[in-house]
């Protein structure tokens, strides 16, 4: 590299993390009730001109001493991060507004975690893994039990911080030793050293416990202990949040761990790619019947969606990689509009979150019914909607892998998960009326609309997405 | 023959602008109900009318697929639809099905009206959409998509275990179509594309041929239904609106059996020729099990349920036999039945509307009352029967020729299947409509009324008009059925060929 120092390709992370400072220091500038909208909105703009300065780049570079990598894979993935913390961000404003205001920390330490999440995206070495991983993490266990008052809250933040310590704990401990039999902490220069006749058993020992890390974070089975829990226990807007943007960068760094680190022994971890999707697959699908509380249901139905994600790492291929792109994408929107009308169950000023409660919903409020009923659908997998076309690009990229098992196994999966989905459809279709639900916020009610008619129309113009996907998953390989 | 607009899209979108325009309807409830009605009618209406259109220009000299269209879409997925002997037919059954039900929806759907409509006119694009498509990945798109209105409409207008039914419905016939997706995906890569007229050349190897086939067959038995996979259908029929039923019995049971005629033979005929004694015995068990049971039930519509059952039965043996008679039979009896259980469904939904039940105990002596009526279920009895001069006949005639070319035992197990159907639809006919009249409710019943008799009438004319002169509808798909025997004849000698060489 002849030119000593290029910030440019860091542009984005460089604007969320002054911004956060910026930020705080409007915050703590003035009285906590007033300042926190202010504090709000301004982190969203934050947000979307990281999103202007990601979209600007091109080409592939590669900057401090190749351990922060920009490419297009990089990209398509930060695109879709800021864009769910964003509309997360947006759609815990009403729910602050209830609890007496929104405190300013919230969206700074937000912020922050969405830094962390880039810098992940973006990692090239071990250590540059880490510290965007910890950043994100530290952030995210303060805002999980950002209620400090609810004992249910601080419980999440609690279990979140000691499971996810734990984590971190093996990350390290499996980094160490990929630095140990390799060399080097840089991922080009771990998959020179990682060929299958160098393989050595400590390589592969260190390898199993990076992938255990990451397997926490994207909540795999059999590492999702923490995820009902903290879903359920956290602020609502909180748990939109987690839905949606670290499942994301937890999964992009996963890819690129594994695709670009070690490429040369796919057949190492692959298999345990394959147990991790099946072990989630299923129980997600069999541990969502019986849960009554919304919140529980989505964190059980996310682990259920990793787990449909990882059948097109488990491919180790690019079209695979291109299909777990896809699902990413498209479960973002479903996760998001699913949430807003999570957030939007109030009754009498008290948020609802039985199940049950929404009986005869299609009567008292049709469109929200409709809208919600739609990304159900979805969520199930049933064509011509979007979902559907998640679940073909990751399983087309099994079959072509002749993960043959892998592809029935995961089908017939998902006929039960179908089964959870339509019992809420069934409440709010088939059963009688229960009392009225105060009227949607208006900005939740926009988001939940937007999502229904992506979800509902993507059939008809569905290449942007694709080509983006595809574009990205290129860049890998 | 070519217009100056896409006709195709044309009848299958058009029911589905149809849907939103009801979907914007805004007003107090009666008159949004009173105007949803009329949209879906005249929506239904005109899209028969347009698919008439393609009845009259249709070639019937050539098997190659007609009115094509192709746009890009999605990658190696192109948006691509065409029909040709076989599937034209199905075409024109749908769109003329979906007016006369919508019309019979006037008394029975009182809630809900817009939602009805809505969903049942999304059900008929999706319906539509299979037999028009050219594009396995669309195909099945719309094979599945179909279960959304369905469920819809089983679970929100049925009956009181509707819930129940809905769900067995949904989740039986999704677990068969998904194993079809996983096919579908393998035929892709094999292939290298997903378009229909290509993959109808294209000779897969003999081992996959085996497996895609049972991957197809799953989705197709669910849907058609086989025994022993039926069991979600008598559930659904008694749980669901009459108008569900109608469609249910008349045109979504058909998607099985096209799926057979379409992709299975054709395309894996290897695996066909060895799996047709696996058919064989399935169809000849469903043909006389279900009969049986058939006796056994104190409800209407279950009885015609698994009359329906045992039919299908036929339509699989003819089907399977792979020659010219078999086919035509099967093609035929498929059309037929479509009409004639439509037609038993309205009747059984006619004494719903007035009675509020299904049960055979409660009626008794209607013909006393409803004179009209009980000529119009004789009607549609003697079909199902199979009597000669109706439409019925003609089908199970053609398909018991051609199994009797193939196997003889099937043969006779078969037909036996049709003097049981006589019995058990003579003794329903007998226990609802003649004798005394022994339930004091009914001596107030209603014979037909005008509306009634637009809606039924149609079907009894084409009931008798194909009895006694089927040709319209054989000469259409005469030459695509001959062009599948002949195309499944060569794929096979080639691969029979094919095969010891790669034993070597």
């Amino acid at each position: 590299m002849t030119e000593p120092l290029n910030l440019l390709p860091a542009l984005p992370e460089i604007t969320l993390a002054v911004g956060a400072m910026a930020l705080l220091m409007i915050g703590v500038g003035g009285r906590n009730e007033e300042r926190g909208e202010l504090v709000l909105w301004l982190s969203v703009a934050v947000l979307a001109l990281a999103g202007v300065f990601v979209t600007m780049g091109q080409g592939t570079s590669i900057i401090f001493a190749n351990g922060f990598i920009v490419d297009p894979f990089a990209r398509m993935l930060k695109v879709l991060v800021l864009t769910g913390a964003a509309i997360a961000l947006i759609m815990s404003q009403d729910f602050w507004r209830h609890e007496g205001g929104v405190k300013f920390e919230y969206p700074v330490l937000l912020l922050l975690a969405t830094t962390g999440m880039l810098m992940m995206i973006s990692a090239n070495d071990l250590i540059a893994l880490y510290v965007g991983l910890e950043l994100q993490s530290l952030a995210l266990y303060v805002v999980a039990a950002f209620k400090r008052d609810s004992v249910r809250s601080s419980e999440a933040g609690m279990k979140y911080f000691v499971l996810g310590a734990l984590s971190s704990g093996m990350l390290l401990y499996g980094a160490s030793f990929i630095y140990g039999f390799t060399g080097s902490t840089v991922f080009s220069e771990i998959a020179n050293a990682a060929q299958p006749s160098g393989a050595n058993l400590g390589l592969i020992f260190g390898m199993v416990f990076l992938l255990t890390g990451f397997a926490f974070k994207i909540s795999a089975v059999p590492f999702h202990m923490w995820t009902p829990d903290v879903y359920e226990g956290a602020p609502t807007p909180v748990t939109a949040f987690f839905a949606a943007a670290p499942k994301i960068a937890a999964m992009a760094l996963f890819i690129r761990v594994v695709v670009s680190a070690f490429p040369a022994i796919t057949d190492q971890w692959q298999q345990i790619v394959i147990f991790l999707s099946l072990a989630s697959m299923a129980l997600g699908a069999f541990a969502a019947i019986g849960q009554r509380n919304i919140k529980r249901l989505m964190a059980y139905s996310s682990i259920g969606h990793m787990g449909f994600a990882l059948v097109g790492l488990a491919a180790g291929t690019e079209q695979g990689v291109q299909g777990v792109i896809i699902y990413l994408a498209i479960y973002l929107v479903m996760t998001l509009g699913t949430f807003a009308v999570v957030l939007s169950l109030r009754r009498d000023g008290v948020m609802v979150e039985e199940i049950d409660q929404l009986a005869g919903l299609s009567r008292t409020s049709p469109l929200m019914a409709l809208a919600l009923a739609i990304l159900l659908f979805s969520l199930a997998g049933i064509p011509p909607l979007a979902g559907f076309f998640a679940k073909f690009y990751v399983f087309l990229a099994a079959v072509e892998a002749g993960l043959y098992a892998l592809a029935i196994i995961g089908v017939l999966l998902s006929v039960v998960g179908a089964f959870y989905y339509l019992r809420i459809v069934k409440i709010m279709y088939f059963d009688e009326p229960a009392q009225e639900f105060e009227p949607m916020p208006r900005l939740l009610a926009v988001i939940l609309g937007a999502a229904g008619l992506l979800i509902m129309f993507f059939f008809v113009y569905p290449s942007p997405l694709v080509a983006a996907a595809d574009a990205a998953a290129k860049s890998l390989f | 023959m070519s217009y100056g607009w896409p006709i195709l899209s044309t009848v299958t979108f058009l029911p589905l602008v149809g849907a939103l325009l009801i979907f914007a309807l805004r007003g107090d409830d009666e008159s949004a109900a009173r105007n949803a009605r009329y949209i879906a009618l005249w929506t239904t209406l005109i899209t028969f009318v347009i698919s008439l259109l393609l009845w009259i220009d249709f070639d019937p000299t050539t098997p190659k697929f007609q009115f094509v269209e192709e746009r890009a879409w999605l990658g190696p997925i192109r948006f691509h639809m065409g029909i040709d002997g076989i599937s034209m037919p199905f075409v024109i059954l749908t769109t003329l099905l979906m007016p006369l039900t919508v019309l019979s929806t006037y008394g029975a759907i009182k809630t809900r009206v817009r939602e009805f409509m809505i969903a049942f006119l999304m059900l008929e694009t999706l319906m539509l959409g299979v037999f028009c498509s050219l594009d396995l990945v669309m195909f099945y798109l719309f094979f599945e998509g179909g279960l959304i209105p369905m469920f819809l409409i089983i679970g929100i207008w049925g009956g009181s275990n509707r819930v129940y039914a809905s769900f067995k419905f949904f989740l039986y016939t999704l677990a068969g179509s998904l194993l079809m997706l996983i096919a579908i995906l393998a035929m892709y890569w094999e292939a290298g594309t997903t378009n229909i007229p290509e993959l109808l050349a294209y000779d897969f190897p003999p081992e996959m041929q085996t497996w895609l086939w049972l991957a197809f067959f799953a989705s197709f038995a669910v849907k058609l239904p086989m025994w022993p996979v039926h069991t979600w259908l008598p559930d659904a029929h008694v749980q669901a609106p009459t108008a569900g039923s109608v469609v249910l019995a008349g045109i979504l049971l058909k998607l099985g059996g096209y799926g057979f005629l379409r992709f299975s033979i054709p395309m894996f005929p290897l695996a066909s020729v060895d799996f047709a004694p696996l058919i064989f015995a399935l169809s000849v068990i469903a043909v006389i099990y279900t009969s049986l049971v058939a006796f056994a039930q104190e409800d209407m519509k279950k009885l015609i349920a698994y009359s329906s059952i045992a039919h299908m039965g036929f339509v699989t043996i003819g089907i399977f036999t792979l020659n010219m008679q078999g086919l035509q039979g099967a093609i035929f009896l498929m059309l037929s039945h479509g009409i004639v259980s439509a037609g038993l469904f309205l009747c059984v939904g006619v004494l719903y509307d007035r009675m509020h039940t299904h049960e055979i105990a409660i009626f008794g002596g209607l013909v006393n009352r409803m004179p009209l009526y009980a000529a119009a279920f004789m009607i549609f009895t003697m079909a199902n029967v199979g009597l000669p001069g109706t439409s019925g006949f003609v089908g199970e005639f053609l398909s018991l020729l051609g199994v009797y070319q193939v196997n003889t035992w099937v043969a006779l197990l078969a037909a036996t299947g049709v003097i049981l159907s006589a019995c058990y639809s003579l003794w329903l006919y007998r226990r609802v409509i003649f004798g005394e009249i022994t339930n004091p409710a009914l001596n107030l019943i209603q014979d037909l009324s005008w509306r009634e008799i637009v809606v039924i009438a149609p079907l009894i004319l084409m009931t008798i008009f194909f009895g006694f002169h089927p040709n319209p509808i054989l000469d259409v798909t005469a030459t695509s059925v001959e062009a599948l025997i002949a195309d499944f004849n060569a794929n096979l000698a080639a691969a029979e060929q094919g095969s010891p060489a790669q034993a070597e």
